[in-house]
């Protein structure tokens, strides 16, 4: 098991965005969450990358206890240096890329393997080199993000992620910010990482890809798991009437 | 009086002009930088106070607070301090562009996309990393153009030092225009004034052009 979050609870003021949702992700699993904007599964994906705190519940990477709850129903993180150390499990991609302008390409990708997991430059380098012959970016590496389509960047953020090793990658909507001709291209770089059995949970709205791509589907609504399965249970065959209802606006 | 005297005479107050252009820059730069962090402090009673620094520097004219900081010390505690004119037009011009630079500062780091921040902590780097790295970089070049400005201001506001009758170049000329009843000194100010903004525009258009490999 990658990822435990149990019982995860989370209010904006008196807007309960998620209730009581729990999610386990094995290895080598991929997971599409999808629904209704609104419905709590960006939020879920930032509680489970620490952007967000939890009100409670709990949530474990590796066997390694990062939030947990006491008898109060309070959430309680485990401390700073214990947290870094969680953290080095997932890596996360934006909707708008957040790709660092001032650094080119390589350096983007290069920075924080360097900088902050303290490895080798060489060793750094040559790894970069291959993510980028890997999302077919090899010539690009010296150019600078705004030289970049929206494919590109998101494909050069995906190299960034990964380059830091993590076990679990989190992909918020990453096409969203995207015209229809470019969606494809970064879709088919996480095709191919499905294909390596990376371990991924993809927060999206292209229907045909979580069906084609994922081993489980996920339909949030209103800060509820509503339904799960398999995709072809999920989509071909969705047993709760909201989630009927949702797929229906998309099969036109 | 032939135009080398004069320019002579006035030579000693170009040195002063730029002494008192260079510590201002040298001082209030950094000092904005804390101005700015203590105006964006987590404190609301530390925010306010800052606030209100700012309203006061920026809401009455540099002249007047001149005037404070100099005649300030004896009128509120009776103390006279020898050699304290320069000292108090220093003080004054630096806290007064401290604030104006910390608003600078201020619009600069906000501009900054919260999205930033989020790439920062996720990669894993530390907050001195993320400040450092990934926002002062982007914030020096968002806010080269309104440095600018403000430096271009300074240039000019130095000769407001003539109200603690301190004989920077342009109290200089006046007097020497009006024992001479010429107008050239005041031509030569002009000149200086210019040239000294000429070059303060090159020197930051080149550091713009540094930062504009990317947008």
């Amino acid at each position: 098991m990658i990822l435990q979050m149990n019982g995860i609870k989370k209010s904006f003021g008196s807007n309960e965005v998620l209730k009581d949702i729990s999610l386990q992700v094995d290895s080598g699993e991929v997971v599409s969450i999808i629904g209704p904007s609104g419905s709590g599964k960006s939020t879920l994906l930032r509680c489970a990358t620490f952007l967000e705190t939890i009100d409670s519940g709990e949530i474990i990477y590796m066997d390694k206890q990062a939030v947990t709850t006491g008898t109060n129903g309070q959430a309680v993180y485990v401390g700073k240096n214990e947290l870094a150390q969680v953290k080095r499990y997932f890596g996360l991609v934006f909707q708008q890329f957040n790709l660092f302008p001032h650094y080119s390409v390589l350096k983007n990708i290069m920075d924080a393997p360097i900088h902050v997991q303290k490895r080798l430059k060489e060793e750094v380098h040559q790894e970069a080199m291959e993510l980028l012959r890997k999302m077919d970016l090899e010539a690009r590496a010296d150019a600078y993000p705004c030289q970049l389509s929206g494919g590109q960047q998101q494909r050069v953020a995906i190299a960034r992620a990964l380059a830091l090793k993590p076990e679990i990658l989190f992909f918020d909507e990453p096409t969203s910010a995207l015209d229809p001709e470019l969606t494809g291209e970064v879709l088919k770089v996480i095709r191919q990482l499905a294909e390596e059995k990376m371990t991924m949970v993809v927060v999206t709205h292209e229907m045909p890809f979580a069906r084609a791509v994922s081993n489980r589907v996920i339909f949030m609504d209103k800060g509820f798991i509503v339904e799960q399965g398999d995709p072809e249970e999920v989509f071909g065959n969705p047993q709760q009437e909201r989630t009927k209802q949702f797929l229906k606006n998309y099969q036109r | 009086m032939t135009l080398s005297t004069m320019l002579a005479s006035m030579g000693e107050g170009m040195l002063r002009t730029c002494a008192i252009f260079f510590l201002t820059l040298i001082f209030s730069m950094p000092l904005g930088m804390i101005v700015m962090f203590l105006r964006r402090s987590r404190f609301r009673i530390v925010r306010e106070i800052t606030k209100i620094y700012i309203a006061i520097m920026r809401g009455t004219p540099l002249m007047l607070q001149l005037l404070a900081w100099y005649f300030g010390p004896y009128y509120l505690f009776g103390m006279s301090i020898r050699g304290y004119r320069f000292p108090a037009i220093i003080i004054g011009f630096a806290m007064n562009y401290a604030a104006y630079f910390a608003e600078i500062y201020r619009g600069g780091i906000e501009a900054i996309p919260q999205g930033q921040y989020e790439a920062a902590e996720v990669l894993g780097y530390n907050s001195v990393q993320t400040f450092f790295k990934i926002i002062l970089p982007q914030v020096i070049k968002t806010i080269l153009p309104s440095v600018t400005n403000e430096v271009i201001t300074l240039v000019k506001d130095t000769s407001l030092a003539f109200t603690l009758a301190y004989n920077e170049m342009f109290s200089l000329a006046k007097q020497i225009a009006a024992s001479q009843t010429s107008f050239m000194p005041f031509v030569i100010a002009g000149i200086f004034y210019f040239i000294a903004n000429y070059v303060v525009a090159f020197v930051m258009e080149r550091i713009e052009k540094h930062y504009d490999y990317y947008k």
